[in-house]
C-alpha cells in the first residue's frame, strides 16, 4: 500500500521530468500560488505534520516562528545528513522521487518567505547529489526554480550542498555551522534556527521526508492529509527496517499502525529465530523488549507510552542471537567516535561508556559498572550544547533495564555468556 | 609541488561563490573540488583555498581536519570504505572486512603496495537494509557476498 510519500516510488524513470510530471509531479504548484503564504502555513498547521527527522516538532508552529520583518533573508535548508544508524528512508525518496523534493521546497519555501533555499547531503550521498542535481537543472529549464516561477511572480533558488563525514552535522545548528564552511559544532539554542539560523538570518531547518510530505498537503489539504494516522500522529511515516527480518527496506505506514501486524505484514517477520528487542526510531532511542513492542502501535504517543520514542523511524530488529551487552557497548563506539567533543561530560561519558562496555562484555568488568554506566548516562542526560549526548544515555538506560540479568551474568560468569552457551541453560544449571 | 586548480576546475569558482552569500560558505564545496582533482588535500592545496576564501591557512585546516571524508594524504586509485557499524553487522557483516583486508592485501587504514587500494572501516552509511554493504569511491555495492566481492574488486580498473 502506498499513500502520501511513496507513490511513485517504483515508477521507473521517475527522476526523470518528464515522467515525474506524468505522475503529477509539480501539480500542487497552482494551488499553491493561488493562495497567500500564511494560508499556506495554516493548512500545514492544520494538517498536524510533525517533524520526521527524529524530534516530531509539529511543521507548521515551526514555520510560523519565522519573522517577516527583519529586512534579512529567509533560508529554507533541507536536512538530507541521514546518517542515524538503522536510518535509510530519505535516501530511499532521494533516490527514487527527487522531484517530489523539489515540489515539497518550493511550497515550504513559498509559505515561510524564503527564496533561497539549500539541501544539505551527507558526503557519502554523492550519486544522489548527482540525481539531485539533475533533477534540478531540468526542474530550473522548465521554469519551475530560478525567477518568476510559471509566471507567478515568485522566485527561488535551490543548492545542493555536500558535507563530508561527520553524523554530528544532522543536528540542526551543527548542520548550518558546517554549510557556512566551519567544523560541524553544534550551537547553544536559543536563538532557534527560525529566529536566527543560516548566516545570522532566520532560517527553517526539515527534514528530506517532512518537506516531500508538503505537496500533498497543498493539494489535498490539512484535513485530507489527516484521513491518515491518529489524532495526534496524523498522516503517514517512513520506516526504514533492518537488522534480524526477512524482508527488510522501507514501508510507508500510517501512523497509528500496530507494529504487530506491520512486522508481520510488511516485514515478514524475523529471520526464524526468536525476536528479543526492537529500536524503533534509530539506534539513539530507547530499545523495547519483544513484549514491549508487540502490544504498541507506531505512532507518536504510543512510542512514549511505552518510553521510547519514533525518532528517525530506523527501525533495528534483534533476535535472540544478540548479547545485550555486545550490542550497547557496538551502539556506545559509535557515539565515542562521533562526539564533536564540545562539552565535558558528552566526550568523556561517551568514551568512558565504551570502555566500560568493552571490559563488560569480556568478562573483566568490575562489580560497580552497572551503577557507573547509569551514573555516566545521567551525567550524559540534559547536560551538553545539543542532544547527542542524550542519544547514547537513553540507549545505555534502556538496555541496563530491559536486559539487566544479562549484564549481571557477565559480571558473575566473568565472560560473555553467549560465548559458552544459551542463557537459559546457564541459568538453570 | 605547487597546487593548482585544472582550468576546467578554476572556471566552476564563481559559480560556487555565486552560491552563498559569504565566501567561507564555498568552503566545502571547493574542498571537494580540490580531492576530485588530487585524491587528498595537500598543505599546499588548502593555501590555495584559504587564499580563494580570504581566511587564514588555519581555518581551513581546523576544517579539513574536523570532517573524516577529507583525506589529508593520498589515497590508492581506489577507496574501498566498509561499514562495520552496529546494523550491518546485525546482517553478518564483520566478515567483510577480513575478506576485504585479504583480498586487496590491505589492513584497515592503510593502501596496498601496489597502491590500487585503500581500505577503511566507516560508520552508517545509510544501508543498513541491504548489509553487508560498503562504499567504493562513489558508488555502493549493497547485499555482498564473497562472490560478489570478488567481481567487484576483479572489475575495478
Ligand atoms: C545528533 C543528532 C543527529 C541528527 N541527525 C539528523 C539527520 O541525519 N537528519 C535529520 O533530518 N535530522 C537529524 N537530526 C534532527 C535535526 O536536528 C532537526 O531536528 C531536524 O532536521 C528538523 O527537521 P524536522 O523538523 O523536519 O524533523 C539530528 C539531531 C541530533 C541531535
Ligand atoms: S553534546 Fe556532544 S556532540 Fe553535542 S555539542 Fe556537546 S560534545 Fe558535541
Ligand atoms: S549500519 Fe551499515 S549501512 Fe547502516
Amino acid at each position: 500500500m502506498t499513500f502520501v510519500l511513496t507513490k511513485n516510488c517504483e515508477v521507473q524513470n521517475m527522476p526523470q521530468l518528464e515522467v515525474a510530471r506524468k505522475h503529477g509531479a509539480y501539480a500542487s504548484l497552482e494551488k499553491l500560488f493561488a493562495r497567500q503564504p500564511k494560508d499556506i502555513i495554516e493548512e500545514v498547521k492544520t494538517s498536524g505534520l510533525r517533524g520526521r527527522g527524529g524530534a516530531g516538532f509539529p511543521t507548521g508552529m515551526k514555520w510560523s516562528f519565522v519573522p517577516q520583518n527583519t529586512g534579512k533573508p529567509i533560508y529554507l535548508v533541507v536536512n538530507a545528513d541521514e546518517s542515524e544508524p538503522g536510518t535509510f528512508k530519505d535516501r530511499f525518496l532521494l533516490e527514487r522521487d527527487p522531484h517530489l523534493l523539489i515540489e515539497g521546497i518550493i511550497a515550504a519555501s513559498y509559505a515561510i518567505g524564503s527564496h533561497t533555499a539549500y539541501v544539505y547531503f551527507r558526503g557519502e550521498f554523492y550519486r544522489q547529489w548527482e540525481l539531485f542535481e539533475k533533477a534540478c537543472a531540468e526542474a530550473r529549464a522548465a521554469g519551475l526554480i530560478g525567477k518568476n516561477i510559471l509566471g507567478k511572480g515568485y522566485d527561488l533558488e535551490i543548492y545542493a550542498h555536500r558535507g563530508a563525514g561527520a553524523y554530528i552535522c544532522g543536528e540542526e545548528t551543527a548542520l548550518l555551522s558546517s554549510l557556512e564552511g566551519g567544523r560541524g559544532y553544534p550551537r547553544i539554542k536559543p536563538p532557534f534556527p527560525a529566529i536566527e539560523g543560516l548566516f545570522a538570518c532566520p532560517t527553517i531547518v526539515n527534514n528530506v521526508e517532512t518537506i516531500c510530505a508538503v505537496p500533498y498537503i497543498v493539494r489535498e489539504g490539512g484535513a485530507g492529509y489527516r484521513k491518515f494516522g491518529t489524532e495526534k500522529s496524523s498522516g503517514t511515516k517512513l520506516f526504514s527496517v533492518c537488522g534480524h527480518v526477512k524482508k527488510p527496506g522501507v514501508y510507508e505506514v500510517p501512523l497509528g499502525t500496530p507494529f504487530k501486524s506491520f512486522f508481520k505484514d510488511y516485514c515478514g517477520g524475523t529471520n526464524g529465530r526468536p525476536l528479543k528487542a526492537v529500536i524503533v526510531g534509530g539506534s539513539s532511542v530507547p530499545v523495547l523488549t519483544a513484549e514491549q513492542v508487540m502490544t504498541m502501535t507506531l505512532d507518536y504517543e504510543a512510542a512514549q507510552i511505552a518510553g521510547t520514542l519514533l525518532g528517525s523511524g530506523g527501525m533495528i530488529i534483534v533476535d535472540d542471537s544478540v548479547c545485550a551487552v555486545e550490542a550497547l557497548a557496538d551502539l556506545a563506539r559509535f557515539y565515542a567516535h562521533e562526539s564533536c567533543g564540545q562539552c565535558t561530560p558528552c566526550r568523556e561519558g561517551t568514551g568512558w561508556s565504551k570502555k566500560i562496555l568493552d571490559r563488560l562484555e569480556a568478562g573483566r568488568g568490575e562489580d560497580s559498572d552497572i551503577s557507573l554506566l547509569l551514573q555516566l548516562a545521567d551525567n550524559m542526560g540534559g547536560k551538553t550544547i545539543c542532544t547527542f549526548a542524550d542519544a547514547l544515555a537513553m540507549p545505555i538506560r534502556s538496555w541496563i533495564k530491559c536486559f539487566r540479568t544479562e549484564f549481571e551474568d557477565h559480571l558473575r560468569l566473568k565472560t560473555c555468556p553467549m560465548k559458552i552457551g544459551t542463557l537459559n541453560s546457564i541459568r538453570s544449571s | 609541488m605547487k597546487f593548482q586548480f585544472t582550468k576546467e576546475r578554476e572556471a566552476k569558482l564563481p559559480n560556487i561563490f555565486a552560491k552563498y552569500p559569504t565566501k567561507r560558505a564555498a568552503m566545502l564545496p571547493i574542498l571537494w573540488l580540490v580531492q576530485e582533482q588530487e585524491g587528498w588535500i595537500s598543505e599546499e592545496a588548502m593555501q590555495v583555498v584559504a587564499a580563494k576564501l580570504e581566511l587564514a591557512p588555519g581555518a581551513v585546516q581546523e576544517v579539513v581536519s574536523f570532517y573524516t571524508m577529507f583525506n589529508r594524504k593520498p589515497l590508492g586509485q581506489h577507496h574501498i570504505q566498509v561499514c562495520n557499524n552496529f546494523c550491518c553487522r546485525l546482517r553478518g557483516a564483520d566478515w567483510l572486512v577480513d575478506y576485504v583486508k585479504q583480498k586487496t592485501g590491505c589492513k584497515v587504514g592503510e593502501t596496498s603496495s601496489d597502491g590500487r587500494f585503500h581500505l577503511s572501516t566507516v560508520e552508517c552509511l545509510a544501508s543498513c537494509g541491504t548489509a553487508p554493504m560498503m562504499q567504493i569511491n562513489n558508488d555502493y555495492y549493497e547485499n555482498l557476498t564473497p562472490e560478489k566481492v570478488d567481481k567487484i574488486l576483479k572489475d575495478l580498473t
